[in-house]
């Protein structure tokens, strides 16, 4: 064996850190590239009026009134359906459920539903929902679509936190006398909270992206009111920019631009509630 | 140092804590093969033996941790205050409120050392906030934590000594007043300085509790306790005063681990 000279193993690790950073300078660029175009098109646009008027066909006076009030009604809503169903599942699959093969069969497969394209649930929420439970195309129908595409990701995110409290302080809270139930409440669910919280916010991000889904179950393009309650017909944000960048004029193309700006803020603000809350709680809880 | 009690204390006729013919079985393999054993009140018992001889299972017998192992069987007795604890009619968690545990790494929850003090007291539904104060006071005292700890009982339980942490431990233990107080090697992961502090403690906490310690430090076990008992290969090998099995263990087994020439 012939000793390969110093020179070119370090001439390979520079090689690979180049390579690395050109990778990553690369999807930065992009982002940044599409973020300017973005906000040079619509900064223009983003005024008060735009956030208080309704849609229109005149571009300049059309607003996301409806959008925005439709998107946060769809999330309450939503999160109303898919909170408790999701932590209390990922909370017995943790410390309840038998470890069997069954319990591994359904962990798999809620993992892989996490995975599963959003127009499946579209699909799913158009038949079961709109269709077969009557709903329609209400905001009720949406949000259960919905729900049904975060619960995974609530899911395994309780149960990923659940998992990360160390089994020592159950021990010590169940030899102390305190019950299953008294342990979970006090101890694991308070240690996992940050993670838990995190979980939600990721997952409402998402579902606040959301638009395949929406367009299935019967979301609508133009909707003049708020909604007032959960029958009612809605629109979205995402629904809203879908719907006027297949607009030919330019002024609209300006709107959906704007309207993706207030989109990505939501998006980047949750997130970093996100970020903040785990560190939080990661440093308060030492885990 | 912690002072040997040379003069055990006169033997309870009525045991505080006992065990009948206990076998305890982890799926097929059997880690605990016919122990019986008896333990009198107010005195500081040792369990020594090799890892994996079933001494810390045999511990955890006695406030029924093992239920929370999956596959575990348990057939024979376990008595305290000579009633079966393994019987169905026993209320399993208001019977472990009578025996408190410490664990081998110091387990503090992530709240107040205020607050790990009083958990025991606030599960069982105390609303008094002088009774649980009174009792924090107490149980801190009892654990000889309170002079250092009196002034930040809202500090982070976290943020004290992997030492204090122990203790902190035994004080959360102390206050939801069990008469019996079981030790899984208290003090092997803590430096000399904590090991001499809580070795001093469980001196003085044998006037008020029964406690049962596992220990591999077979000098800790020799300072400490009254009786010793050497398992093996989940065996009671033997059981007497830990003076005789010290210089004159019964059984050569006995003999062999605890000169170091074996274990």
């Amino acid at each position: 064996m012939t000793r390969k000279p110093l020179f070119s193993i370090k001439m390979k690790d520079r090689i690979f850190r180049i390579y690395a950073i050109a990778c990553t300078a690369f999807a930065l660029i992009m982002l940044a590239v599409l973020l300017i175009d973005i906000t040079i098109k619509g900064a223009t646009r983003l005024n008060w009026s735009f956030f208080t008027n309704l849609p229109s066909r005149h571009p300049e006076e059309s607003g996301i009134y409806t959008a925005l009030a439709g998107m946060v009604a769809l999330l309450l809503f939503t999160l109303i359906i898919a909170l408790p169903i999701g932590i209390m599942a990922g909370i017995y699959l943790q410390e309840y459920g038998k470890k069997n093969r069954l319990t591994r069969f359904v962990e798999i497969n809620i993992s892989n539903l996490a995975g599963v394209p959003s127009v499946i649930y579209g699909i799913l929420g158009l038949q079961v929902f709109v269709r077969m439970a009557g709903l329609g195309n209400s905001i009720l129908a949406g949000s259960l679509t919905l729900s049904l595409l975060i619960m995974p990701i609530i899911i395994v995110s309780t149960r990923e936190a659940i998992k990360a409290v160390p089994d020592s302080l159950r021990q010590a809270a169940l030899g102390l006398g305190a019950t299953k139930w008294q342990t979970i409440r006090r101890i694991v669910l308070p240690a996992s909270f940050g993670g838990i919280m995190t979980g939600i916010i990721l997952s409402t991000s998402r579902a606040i992206g959301e638009t395949a889904p929406l367009i299935v179950v019967g979301a609508l393009a133009y909707v003049p009111f708020i909604p007032e309650g959960p029958l009612d017909q809605y629109t979205s944000l995402p629904i809203q920019i879908f719907n006027w960048t297949s607009r030919p004029q330019q002024g609209f193309i300006i709107n959906a631009a704007a309207g993706i700006i207030v989109l990505l803020l939501f998006t980047f603000i949750l997130n970093g509630i996100a970020i903040y809350l785990r560190n939080k709680w990661y440093k308060k809880t030492n885990l | 140092m912690v002072q040997k009690n040379k003069s055990v204390k006169e033997l309870n006729p009525e045991y505080k804590l006992e065990s009948r013919g206990l076998n305890l079985f982890y799926g097929q393999k059997q880690a605990l093969k016919d122990v019986s054993i008896q333990m009198s009140a107010n005195t500081v018992t040792a369990f020594i033996g090799p890892s994996g001889c079933g001494k810390s299972t045999f511990l955890r017998c006695f406030n029924r941790m093992n239920d929370l192992i999956e596959g575990v069987k348990i057939d024979g007795e376990v008595l305290i205050d000579n009633v079966d604890i393994y019987k169905n009619e026993i209320d399993v968690y208001e019977y472990r409120k009578k025996v408190g545990m410490v664990f081998q790494k110091p387990n503090p929850f992530p709240k107040s050392i205020f607050e790990n003090v009083a958990f025991g007291l606030r599960i069982n539904g105390e609303k008094s906030k002088s009774y649980i104060e009174d009792t924090v006071e107490y149980a801190l005292k009892q654990a000889a934590l309170w002079n250092e700890v009196k002034d930040s009982l809202h500090k982070s339980a976290i943020a004290i000594s992997g030492g204090q942490q122990q203790r902190l431990c035994i004080a959360r233990a102390i206050a939801v007043k069990p008469s019996i107080l079981l030790m899984d090697e208290p003090a092997s992961a803590l430096d000399p300085l904590s090991t001499t502090k809580i070795e001093e403690l469980i001196h003085t906490l044998k006037d008020n509790y029964t406690i049962v310690i596992v220990t591999h430090n077979m000098q800790q076990a020799a300072r400490i306790s009254d009786k010793t008992a050497y398992f093996y290969m989940g065996e009671l090998i033997e059981y007497d005063l830990t003076e005789k099995i010290f210089t004159n263990p019964a059984r050569i087994e006995t003999e062999n681990y605890i000169t170091g020439r074996f274990g």
